[in-house]
């Protein structure tokens, strides 16, 4: 019972602490600063290992190394498109591509290097904060053979990146070398009378993140335990067993107001018949009589 | 005296404050309602036992079959076969089995005629796939047993009536062989098998029907070839065209020589109308062949002489023969004229004379008689008479005989599409109050019962009384607007393409209207409704209109054919107007804004990704303009694996100026790796849900805020491997992952992969969570996950004083373009059931407490408290976690046999459930349907707000003049007190007065 618990809080813990590590221990990438490019976040582990999801059929990789927990350089191109306007080069992710043994490849590592704005981005960009557009990026799908099936695309309003400089955060969703979404948008809060404000540096600080499937927790399984379980049952059940006074107190007082009433009631009528013999004495003695003859003058 | 009437009341009240957890069985049907259908007619047997109760077996479409009451339509029996288990044919073997052939003419079974119990199941192979036929010879015998010959998989088999065994079989396996007809010449032990092969290759095959051998195979070829089916005229002689429709052949293979005719159509009538088409009927002599406005019946006489007999361009539907004597062969013609049907039964030798000729009314609304099936019977004056069962365009079944329609059933209704509800019109002076109240002492009366009935002293009879009288309760079937909401009209979309509106009270069909937009016409070839939507729905400034739904459909089953709008008035069933779009419909979105009559505006997106906003008028435009940028929408493309995100962009730069089209963009996408995911469910919430609360106080006096985003998509994808049956594949090659994303920027809040699971995945999503049902393969059992998402941006307005000094974000707009703060909660539970439909309670203000509405594989709707599913169970909870109702953790979830929402009923092929909220608070109406429905009021947290239906007013009533009367009782006794006390007090003074006065004296 007691060591279940621990797991159960061990694992819990593990998820919750797990959680937030992708979110917060993320790679900054500075663009101008190469040499502080820090790893991709690291790739989440659940404490199971993962079984193999069929690896790409065609991995031009694998035929390169021959060496299995190998790992090796890629690259994939970052687009851009400001509004309507078709996609243009916008930046390189590079990352490192790592074989394992059981025949899957991740990436790590993640770093990007932005093309900074040129006279004419700069002026669609702004053209773009004016009218409230959509600024959109795309990646390839398949880092491995781009573009894949189909480019990943996102975007968010132009309003939402400047902040001191352009703000942006990417989330990119991986599953192997696939790409399966990027969220992209800025790292805080976008309040949504999105006023026109234009960017005090026209250079990138980009944020980038790299998220690998969770592990669902397991469903609950209490097989060892079919004879403690009982036991467990009954441990629960008893405190939830309230007093006989908890349970009915709602009832209990106006029936006990009721039985004082009649109680008190009930003391009246001996009293009203004692405090009734008295005066009845007194007044046989005064032969004042005015009532009929009372059970009191009967029973005499 | 009073004591013990008061301890008297005390014990009434506690009798009657008892709660009520679940139904009693004096309560079914009280609140629900159950119809069982059957579906629209594929074909029909009539039993022909002379003594028992005469009945008609039928198959259907919805693959039921089931035995009817001749007499009333009633079903005697009924079973519902598979979703994959299509019937091919059936009939009557020996005069008391059933005999059915279903999957493609591999299953055949035999059921007991009297009660439906099944006799023997076979099973058939064959070499490849072909059409079936199945065939009930009466007097074909083998070794005293009786034969059915079955031709289906490509091979003929003879099988034993008693037992199902194969007797015999005899494979045809000739590649292009492709059989047409088997036939059984009376009197004979030989079968006729006739096919094409090659295409224009004419195939005949004589078999001896004892043992299997063939005896014969003749062909002959025809350089034309053939088109269609054929019919078959006489034993020896069918009749089909050829390739282009315009020839018809007459082929006769008498005495194993195959002999033929050509007759251009032409050569018979003289305006020749385009190619014509067979119309299969078994009627000897004489077939029809059918053009694109006119119905031709041909007769042969001799050897191919071909002779016109009628031609009509009415509506017609042909019966198959009925033999009535050794030589006599009778069939029944219907012909549509206006608004009524003439039903003609002829000879088949003689065309000319007619055994019967009888006109009958027909309600429009049933449309067109889709088939005939005539049976006879012995009149009272030893004459032949007949009737014929019909089945409409509306899928509806009636029995006709002696001009009258004697039943009918809406089996319409067994395949329902789409659902919606509408209010009923407000109760306005000069309609007429509840009739309960006119009667003073009629409703005295039922009240005395009721009490008597509460006290425990009815009579059997009593109990009798009270249940019909709460059961015929007038109350609840009244055509106006109750005060809680309850009566509403369910507005139903059937596949026949026919509206019908139920009321809830009773679930009797209010109207119904066969939409005319969905007929088959020039433009629109094969027209299939789509969705139904609320259109108007008058409440604020537009009172005086009646509300009418908008009915969404398409001229084909492809989505890029052009799509028909069709306007109906709920309250009259009349169909106020229809659009014939030059645009397809491929989705529908209802916006969140209506116009100054309260019309809702929808947006329709079609095959080129252009977007057309309905209504069409100024107002609504400029609404829209309004809110323009703030609308987005997402499409799942489940062939690709691929989710976009949409946007509006501009005005369409088409040729056509057209201001209510707008041209789109793609903002988003999300591709899921082709060879590792498969979407196989995408779930949102449902659009007119209300939340009451946004934040959940958790146990140590916490607040945790939900993340409410009208914007969440549930999508759930399994390995493409996984994607068929459960248990094809291994646990290590089987996910299935979920994910919630944002559909207006695309982004994934949360992911989570459950290894070794498989689908198929229901889910449902409401308010901040999502909880979806599906297989584990690993625990060999059924699962079901929920996530919970809550909002952590908003997380920091705890303190009291912020939110008195209005320091918090609370009302700020949210903008789904920021950074999402969220986490999620989740936990996985198993559950003994596979899911059939999953959906969840919903009440008008989203107070009371949720329950899950399973529909599981036994047919039934199960009630599952949402508590049972909340991820923050544990297997110990805290005391302060106790307080707040939070359940133990335990492995699987309960199942309590008293949260059958259905009760002892079963609604059969059950395919969906709907919730409405009432107008009170506490309660819920629940509609499920399949081939049955079944209607009812659910209140999860019971009914916290009202005074249940068996609460006795006249209790209530006497105890308050008992009560009075007691006060009366009391008072009087106290004041009668209260005046001896007086006297009392006065007497003792007085005594005491006179006896100081004597002491004073003595001194």
């Amino acid at each position: 019972m007691k060591w279940v618990e621990v797991i159960v809080s061990f694992i819990l813990t593990l998820s919750f602490l797990s959680f937030p590590s992708c979110g917060f221990q993320s790679d900054e990438l500075l663009v101008d600063d190469e040499e502080f490019g820090l790893e991709g976040a690291p790739q989440h582990r659940s404490p199971e290992p993962i079984p193999t999801r069929s690896p790409p059929v065609t991995s031009p990789t694998r035929k390169r190394h021959s060496d299995l927990d190998s790992d090796s350089k890629i690259q994939f191109s970052l687009d851009h498109a400001f509004g309507d306007s078709d996609f243009s080069p916008a930046g390189t992710f590079s990352a490192r591509l790592k074989t394992w043994s059981h025949g899957g490849q991740t990436l790590t590592k993640l770093r990007f290097s932005r093309n900074s704005f040129s006279d004419v981005e700069k002026e669609k960009f702004k053209n773009l904060l004016e009218s409230d557009d959509f600024y959109r990026i795309r990646l390839p799908s398949n880092v491995l053979s781009p573009p894949g099936r189909d480019f990943i695309i996102s975007s968010v309003k132009a309003r939402c990146l400047p902040r001191e400089s352009l703000d942006e955060h990417f989330v990119i969703h991986m599953e192997g070398v696939n790409v399966l979404a990027v969220n992209y948008g800025s790292p805080g809060s976008c309040p949504y009378p999105r006023n026109l404000k234009l960017p005090a540096k026209w250079s990138f600080s980009s944020h980038t993140v790299l998220k690998n499937s969770e592990q669902a927790p397991r469903a609950p399984v209490f097989t060892e335990e079919i004879l403690g379980g009982e036991n467990a049952e009954g441990e629960v059940v008893q405190p939830a067993e309230r007093s006989f006074w908890a349970k009915y107190w709602m009832y209990l007082i106006p029936l006990g107001l009721i039985v004082m009433n009649a109680i008190t009631q009930a003391m009246n009528m001996p009293e009203e018949q004692a405090t009734g013999q008295v005066p009845a004495q007194g007044q046989l003695s005064a032969g004042a009589v005015q009532r009929g003859p009372s059970s009191a003058v009967r029973r005499r | 005296m009073a004591i013990r009437s008061f301890f008297l009341f005390i014990l009434f009240f506690s009798s009657s404050i008892s709660p009520v957890f679940s139904l009693y069985e004096d309560q079914v049907g009280l609140m629900d309602w159950h119809q069982q259908y059957i579906g629209k007619v594929k074909q029909a047997v009539f039993s022909s036992q002379r003594a028992g109760r005469k009945r008609v077996v039928v198959s259907t479409e919805e693959n039921v079959i089931a035995s009817l009451d001749l007499r009333h339509g009633e079903i005697f029996w009924r079973h519902l076969l598979g979703a994959d288990d299509v019937i091919d044919g059936i009939d009557i073997g020996l005069g008391k089995y059933v005999i059915t052939l279903s999957s493609g003419g591999s299953i055949l079974r035999s059921w007991n005629l009297p009660d439906g119990q099944m006799v023997w199941e076979s099973s058939l192979q064959g070499p490849k796939h072909s059409k079936s036929f199945l065939l009930v010879p009466t007097n074909l015998k083998f070794d005293k047993d009786n034969l059915l010959v079955v031709f289906s998989n490509g091979r003929l088999h003879a099988i034993s009536c008693i037992d199902g065994e194969v007797l015999w079989k005899k494979d045809f396996e000739a590649e292009s062989f492709e059989v047409q007809q088997v036939i059984l010449p009376p009197g004979s032990d030989l079968i006729h098998v006739v096919g094409f092969a090659a295409l224009s290759q004419f195939e005949m095959y004589q078999i001896n029907a004892k043992n299997g051998e063939l005896l014969k195979h003749e062909s002959a070829s025809f350089s034309s070839g053939f088109s269609g089916q054929v019919s078959l005229v006489s034993t020896e002689t069918v009749v089909a065209l050829d390739s282009t429709g315009s020839i018809l052949l007459t082929i006769s293979f008498q005495d194993g020589k195959i002999s033929s005719q050509q007759t251009p159509i032409s050569n018979l009538v003289e305006d020749s109308l385009g190619p014509a088409v067979i119309i299969p009927s078994s009627v000897s002599g004489i077939f029809a062949i059918k053009t694109d406005a006119v119905t031709i019946f041909i007769r042969v006489i001799g050897k191919g002489n071909l002779e016109v007999v009628e031609k009509t361009t009415h509506e017609i539907a042909v019966s198959d023969a009925l033999s009535i004597s050794e030589d006599q062969q009778a069939f029944a013609l219907i012909q549509h004229a206006s608004s009524e049907i003439h039903l003609t039964v002829k000879l088949a030798h003689d065309w000319d004379g007619n055994l019967l000729k009888e006109s009958v009314k027909m309600d429009r609304q049933r449309g067109l008689v889709h088939k005939v099936f005539i049976n006879n019977y012995i009149r009272t004056d030893r004459s032949y008479g007949f009737r014929v069962l019909i089945v409409m365009e509306d899928h509806s079944l009636l029995l006709l005989q002696q001009g009258e329609i004697v039943w009918s059933r809406e089996d319409g209704l067994a395949s329902i599409i789409d659902v919606t509800t509408s209010e009923l019109p407000v109760e306005r002076d000069g309609v007429s109050v509840a009739k309960v109240e006119h009667n003073l002492f009629e409703w005295l009366k039922g009240h005395m019962l009721k009490l008597k009935g509460t006290l425990m002293l009815a009579s059997p009879e009593d109990m009798a009384a009270i249940q019909s009288m709460r059961l015929k309760s007038s109350e609840k079937s009244k055509m106006t607007r109750d005060h809680n909401g309850f009566r509403k009209l369910l507005i139903v979309l059937t596949r026949a393409g026919k509206l019908f509106a139920l009321h809830t009270g009773d679930g009797r069909i209010v109207w119904s209207y066969l939409l005319r937009s969905l007929h088959k016409s020039e433009a629109c070839q094969s027209p299939i409704g789509l969705n139904l939507y609320q259109w108007q729905v008058p409440h604020h400034h537009a009172m005086d209109e009646n509300p009418s739904v908008l009915v969404v459909s398409r001229c084909g089953p492809s989505s890029d054919t052009s799509g028909v709008l069709s306007f109906v008035d709920t309250y009259t069933g009349k169909e106020l107007s229809s659009l014939s779009l030059d645009h397809a419909v491929v989705q529908v979105i209802p916006l969140p804004y209506t116009d100054s009559t309260e019309q809702r505006l929808h947006l329709l997106i079609d095959a080129d990704k252009h977007a057309h906003l309905y209504p069409k008028t100024s107002g609504a435009l400029s609404i829209f303009k309004r809110e323009f940028s703030n609308i987005y929408w997402y499409s799942v493309e489940d062939q690709n694996g691929i989710i976009k995100g949409h946007a509006l962009k501009c005005k369409c730069t088409g040729e056509v100026a057209d201001e209510f089209c707008f041209d789109t963009r793609d903002l988003w996408s999300v591709v899921f790796p082709s060879e590792s995911e498969k979407t196989i469910a995408t779930v949102t919430r449902k659009l007119n849900e209300v939340v009451h609360t946004q934040a959940k106080v958790v146990a140590d006096q916490d607040v945790m805020y939900k993340y409410i985003s009208r914007n969440l998509l549930f999508v759930a994808t399994v390995a493409p491997k996984g994607s068929g049956e459960i248990g094809s594949v291994t646990p290590e090659e089987s996910w299935l992952v979920a994910y919630l994303i944002d559909t207006v920027t695309g982004r994934i809040l949360h992911r989570v992969t459950h290894h070794g699971s498989q689908g198929p995945v229901h889910a449902v999503f409401s308010e901040n969570w999502v909880v979806y049902h599906y297989f584990n393969l690993r625990a060999h059992r059924y699962e079901m996950s929920v996530i919970e998402i809550y909002d952590q941006s908003r997380a920091d307005n705890k303190d009291v004083w912020k939110l008195v000094l209005g320091k918090h974000n609370l009302t700020s707009p949210i903008s789904l373009f920021s950074r999402p703060e969220v986490i999620t909660k989740s936990q996985s539970y198993f559950f003994t059931h596979s899911l059939k439909a999953i959906a969840v309670t919903s009440t008008a203000k989203g107070i009371t407490s949720k329950q899950l509405l399973l529909g599981t594989i036994g047919d039934q709707v199960l009630a599952l408290d949402k508590r049972f599913l909340d991820p923050r169970r544990t297997v110990n909870p805290t005391q302060l976690e106790k307080e707040e109702g939070i359940i133990p953790l335990t492995e699987s979830l309960p199942i309590i046999p008293q949260s059958y929402v259905t009760h002892a009923l079963r609604v059969e092929g059950l395919r969906g459930i709907i919730t409405v909220p009432a107008k009170l608070e506490s309660t819920t109406l629940v509609f499920a349907h399949g081939v049955d429905l079944f209607f009812t009021q659910l209140a999860p947290s019971r009914t916290y707000d009202s005074l249940t239906e068996d609460f006795s007013y006249a209790l209530l009533l006497i105890t308050i003049v008992a009560l009075v009367a007691a006060i009366f009782v009391t008072w009087r006794l106290s004041e009668r007190k209260e005046l001896q006390e007086k006297w009392s007090f006065y007497s003792a003074f007085a005594s005491q007065s006179t006896f100081s006065s004597l002491h004073f004296s003595d001194n």
